[in-house]
């Protein structure tokens, strides 16, 4: 296996010039030189480049799904933590239920989980959030874990391949969120193993192949396949 | 202070062995905190310095958040057990003033507008003292720091360079630092030259000040490679792992 184009980059580092190139996702320019903004691996498209980061906080964008736990209930919202560096705010009106004034924590109260879409990021970044969708709810019952948001991607695999592989062999139900959180519910035998495959993707994040190797490890000693 | 210890012999031979132009031993470890965002261990002579990031995250209390960009809060702190006798514990007008020349420092180099309203927070804890403490320290933040994914413009570095027995030094020792003429460290971010950080202790000439800063200069550059090479270290080698 070669380790080609995976080039891991540090802040500072120089990575072209422009117009060459242009400068894409995590650079920026300075004297007509690109420069990397953060850690991460070089991608180069279509002259355009960029830098998939390797860690760092979620950053929320319009329409990503994610996995939200309530922090507070007040007379008209709710403030969601999504694992952003900013809560989030959930409105009455962005629920499927009818709400009475200041009966929201019926509905929804601290600690509960929610599974939303962002709905709104301004500029100063307050964050806004919706369960105004078919497949938007809370969660019930079932397991919460966290990981690095930048392997979002190697976790739901090309065309959901990985995530789908991951269901097939553990029977679990398992939603995940743009933002780093992964809702598992199942036996505790199938959770232990999603854990397990998790931690191994995020380990071996920056590798080719990785989809093989987690059917693998799971085939291993799965008992009875769907 | 005067003193009858021979600092430096006229071979220009010092206390620890070193000649005039050499830095002490140093070893940084990326990560290492798993509770942290990002993290560094570092060992500069008998400097140990562990650092941690946290955020950025929304800035409490609410007054001092900048709605405009994010703000960087380090700490600097010192463990009782870092000196000799004991160092009483929390913080002290000495730990105040590092705090606030390595936040100012930091917040240099951080791309701080985008984050409005968050806080970036550094923690950095002296666990073994020897001289130049605030430059192991901004360090090893710095290499936390990229550690955590924090976009940056720069990976800044700090080292000192001194007088002592007249002559001009790199990287001062304890006793080169008690009973030296002059102390100078600085941070620099290393790609543009850039200076974060000045601050001096004693006397220096003119002359002598530029020696010394340029001394020091070369010396961040030659700790800016062993960052450099700490994060790689880490980060390459997950990747090489798996390739067996």
């Amino acid at each position: 296996m070669s380790n080609e184009g995976r080039q891991v980059v540090i802040p500072g580092q120089i990575l072209g010039e422009t117009p060459a190139l242009r400068p894409g996702r995590g650079t920026f320019v300075e004297d007509k030189k690109i420069l990397a903004e953060r850690l991460g691996v070089l991608n180069i498209q279509d002259n355009f480049v960029h830098i998939i980061p390797l860690k760092g906080r979620y950053d929320p964008v319009v329409g990503d799904f994610v996995i939200g736990v309530v922090e507070e209930a007040s007379t008209s919202n709710w403030m969601v933590d999504i694992n952003a560096p900013y809560p989030a705010l959930l409105h009455v009106h962005e629920v499927p239920w009818e709400i009475e004034f200041a009966d929201t924590e019926k509905y929804l109260n601290t600690g509960d989980t929610i599974l939303a879409k962002v709905l709104s990021v301004d500029e100063s970044k307050k964050l806004q959030i919706t369960l105004n969708d078919r497949n938007l709810f809370k969660l019930k019952g079932g397991h919460l874990i966290e990981f690095e948001p930048s392997v979002y991607r190697r976790i739901i695999g090309k065309k959901y391949s990985m995530i789908e592989i991951i269901q097939k062999y553990t029977r679990c139900r398992i939603k995940v969120g743009k933002n780093g959180r992964i809702w598992i519910d199942g036996d505790a035998e199938g959770i232990e193993k999603v854990l397990s495959a998790i931690s191994m993707i995020e380990r071996e994040a920056i590798t080719f192949g990785l989809t093989d190797r987690i059917e693998e490890f799971l085939k291993k000693d799965a008992k009875d396949v769907r | 202070m005067k003193s009858d210890i021979e600092l430096i012999t006229s071979e220009g031979k010092r206390l620890d062995g070193r000649g005039p132009h050499d830095l002490r031993k140093i070893k940084i470890e990326a990560g290492g905190l798993h509770r942290a965002d990002g993290s560094c261990y570092l060992e500069w002579g008998g400097n140990k310095v562990i650092a941690a990031v946290y955020g950025p995250r929304e800035a409490v209390p609410r007054h001092t958040q900048n709605p405009l960009r994010a703000i960087v809060q380090a700490r600097y702190n010192m463990a009782a057990f870092s000196v000799e006798d004991r160092k009483r514990p929390g913080p002290d007008r000495r730990s105040v003033e590092i705090s606030k020349v390595i936040s100012e420092a930091l917040e240099k180099v951080v791309l701080t507008e985008q984050f409005p309203r968050a806080s970036i927070d550094v923690s950095i804890e002296v666990l073994d003292a020897e001289a130049g403490t605030r430059c192991a320290g901004l360090t090893a933040a710095a290499v936390a720091l990229v550690d955590a994914g924090i976009p940056m413009r720069d990976i800044p570095v700090a080292c000192a360079a001194g007088k002592i027995n007249g002559q001009v030094v790199l990287d001062l020792g304890k006793e080169e630092d008690n009973f030296g003429d002059a102390d100078l460290p600085i941070a620099i971010s290393p790609r543009t030259g850039e200076v974060l950080l000045l601050q001096m202790d004693g006397h220096l000439t003119f002359d002598e000040f530029n020696q010394a800063f340029d001394l020091a200069v070369k010396g961040c550059h030659t700790v800016s490679e062993i960052q450099k090479k700490a994060i790689m270290q880490k980060y390459q080698s997950a990747a090489a792992e798996v390739l067996e």
